[in-house]
């Protein structure tokens, strides 16, 4: 399978993801020789098998719903890039 | 002192022939001495190490040590620390303090092992060769022209040049068997979640396993002792029973029956190493295991379905860093999308964005069956090999990579090459088993690693194989000529 630089441009946009006009080229060239890498799958008939999500089949463990943490958010939001009055500022989305 | 085991540290330590502080002041000499050529540490934590042996001298005095109590170690920068920098080797966490510690740092602390610092890593554990990691790659102490092997490159190249005794590693798809093959350690993959993955920066969750790298088997066996615990903050934890991994190591392996893979000794694997795995087959052979060809006949298809899965859990574990809350935040962002596009394209590397946008292609609409569905049932065939296989042997034997260390930049220009690297290691993730790596020889002055894949929480058996093997041999014992 290969992809085209419009193709690319889309997914990354999906991923969110910026990518240099400059680099879209190589990342093209080299997201389609994966893409061909993995198209062996396709030779295997996998009809009558169950895929497998989990190494063990082990579905995740549930806990009671009562609060088991500490409020720390003066805490975690020490590292934060920009806080005000226990929020995260990020840009505006409307004007 | 630094070519000491841990067994051999630790009785230096219980016998008082020397201080946990003059220990833990002797590696962070060499790593000061040594760190510059190898770039194998990211953080040393110099004041937090010398504190922690200060209070491990101190519980050596009083009685209340346990085995490893004042033994210094590394942290694969993968594990969240404290109040430490934790960058998964990435510009996107350059400037992370973890607010907490991840359940393996918090268990090796407990049991008064000595933090020396964090160590160098490909950036979110992507990587064969420990080139992608933001803050350069680390080099190979057995040739500096060399890669350490990836992700926990930076680990392998630590415990090899005896900067430290003994880290900390992940292994997603060989990330610890790797890059202890190629820097002639022992390393171990336990069983999926046998060891907790709490506070681990998450790459891949179904597949994603921390342990140990260390010099011999009965190192990482003592390691091991600390790290595999239930942890009820980990849902996925491993209900399993605690266990002394040391217990077995000298029981005999007379009548063990080992299998050999024909779809690991066949035209990929260089000559060399193959001639080097045949006189360590001898080895255990003398040592009473029989041998026996088997099959794993789908093992050609382990490296496409990882490179499908992998990505898939990465491109949704990674979304979490948008610029948001923590991490890097690109400068002067027009609106939100803006931020999260330039923040996620500024703060991550090449191969990141390469493995973000691949799983993001495969799980969206219309590609889905195709490869995410096709890929996890291809895992469940490689799941059904290993089980057939285990039906009639008791651990599996091969090679743990097709090479030696390969120099840096051969293979960065073509990710599909890179990739192959780990042929031999990553079908053991997609089903979950434990395995681990031990050297067995060199090939032109660089290590081999030999690989051997036990059934689920067989830790001890592999263990027990390795530590009669290095009972007979030697290899684990080199050291790399510039850091004697």
């Amino acid at each position: 399978m290969s992809l085209q630089k419009a193709e690319v441009e889309k997914i990354a946009h999906l991923a969110r993801i910026s990518l240099s006009e400059a680099d879209i080229p190589l990342y093209t060239h080299h997201l389609s020789n994966i893409l061909a890498f993995v198209e062996q799958m396709n030779r295997v008939d996998t009809d009558s098998l169950t895929p497998m999500a989990h190494p063990l089949e082990a579905t995740a463990r549930l806990r009671p719903d009562i609060v088991s943490e500490t409020n720390q958010r003066d805490h975690f939001q020490t590292i934060a890039p920009q806080v005000e009055a226990g929020l995260y500022l990020v840009p505006k989305v409307i004007e | 002192m630094h070519n000491k085991t841990l067994t051999e540290l630790a009785q230096a330590l219980q016998q008082r022939q020397c201080s946990s502080v003059e220990l833990t002041r002797y590696f962070l000499d060499r790593i000061e001495r040594y760190n510059a050529q190898l770039n194998s540490f990211i953080t040393v934590t110099a004041e937090i190490a010398l504190a922690q042996a200060h209070t491990a001298d101190q519980r050596l005095q009083s009685g209340k040590a346990d085995w490893l109590t004042g033994i210094p170690m590394a942290h694969k920068d993968i594990f969240c620390t404290q109040g430490i920098k934790t960058s998964c080797g990435s510009k996107m966490l350059d400037n992370f303090i973890a607010p907490y510690n991840a359940t393996v740092v918090e268990k090796c602390q407990a049991a008064g092992l000595v933090m020396l610092g964090k160590t160098n890593m490909d950036e979110f554990a992507m990587g064969s060769s420990n080139e992608t990691s933001y803050y350069g790659p680390v080099k190979n102490p057995w040739d500096l022209q060399a890669v350490p092997g990836g992700s926990s490159g930076g680990s392998a190249a630590a415990v090899a040049a005896r900067l430290a005794p003994i880290a900390t590693g992940t292994d997603t798809g060989g990330s610890i068997r790797q890059p202890a093959a190629l820097c002639g350690l022992t390393g171990l993959k336990p069983t999926y979640s046998l060891v907790s993955r709490y506070g681990m920066i998450a790459f891949a969750s179904s597949l994603d396993q921390g342990g140990p790298i260390g010099l011999t088997a009965q190192d990482v066996a003592l390691l091991l002792n600390v790290l595999a615990d239930f942890d009820p903050r980990d849902s996925t934890s491993l209900a399993h029973p605690s266990e002394d991994y040391q217990s077995h190591l000298n029981d005999s392996i007379a009548g063990i029956k080992i299998g050999l893979p024909q779809e690991y000794f066949g035209e990929g694997l260089s000559s060399d190493i193959g001639q080097v795995l045949d006189v360590a087959i001898k080895e255990l052979e003398q040592a009473g295991a029989t041998f026996h060809d088997i099959h794993l006949p789908n093992t050609a298809l382990a490296v496409p379905a990882y490179y499908i899965i992998a990505p898939a859990e990465c491109s949704s574990n990674l979304s979490r860093f948008d610029g948001v809350r923590f991490g890097y935040r690109c400068q002067d962002p027009t609106d939100i999308i803006d931020l999260y596009k330039r923040s996620r394209g500024e703060g991550f590397g090449a191969e990141v964005k390469r493995r973000i946008i691949i799983g993001t292609y495969a799980l969206s609409a219309g590609y889905y069956d195709a490869y995410y569905l096709q890929a996890q049932k291809i895992r469940r065939l490689i799941s059904q090999d290993f089980a057939a296989a285990f039906k009639e042997v008791d651990i599996i034997l091969g090679p743990t990579s097709p090479t030696t260390a390969f120099n840096l930049g051969e293979k960065t220009d073509d990710p599909v090459k890179m990739y192959l690297s780990d042929i031999y290691t990553i079908p053991v993730n997609l089903a979950g088993l434990p395995a681990l790596s031990i050297p067995v020889g060199f090939v032109k002055q660089r290590p081999v690693g030999m690989q051997l894949i036990g059934n689920y929480l067989r830790e001890a058996q592999l263990l027990n194989i390795a530590h009669q093997y290095q009972q007979r041999t030697a290899w684990h014992r080199q050291i790399p000529p510039q850091f004697a």
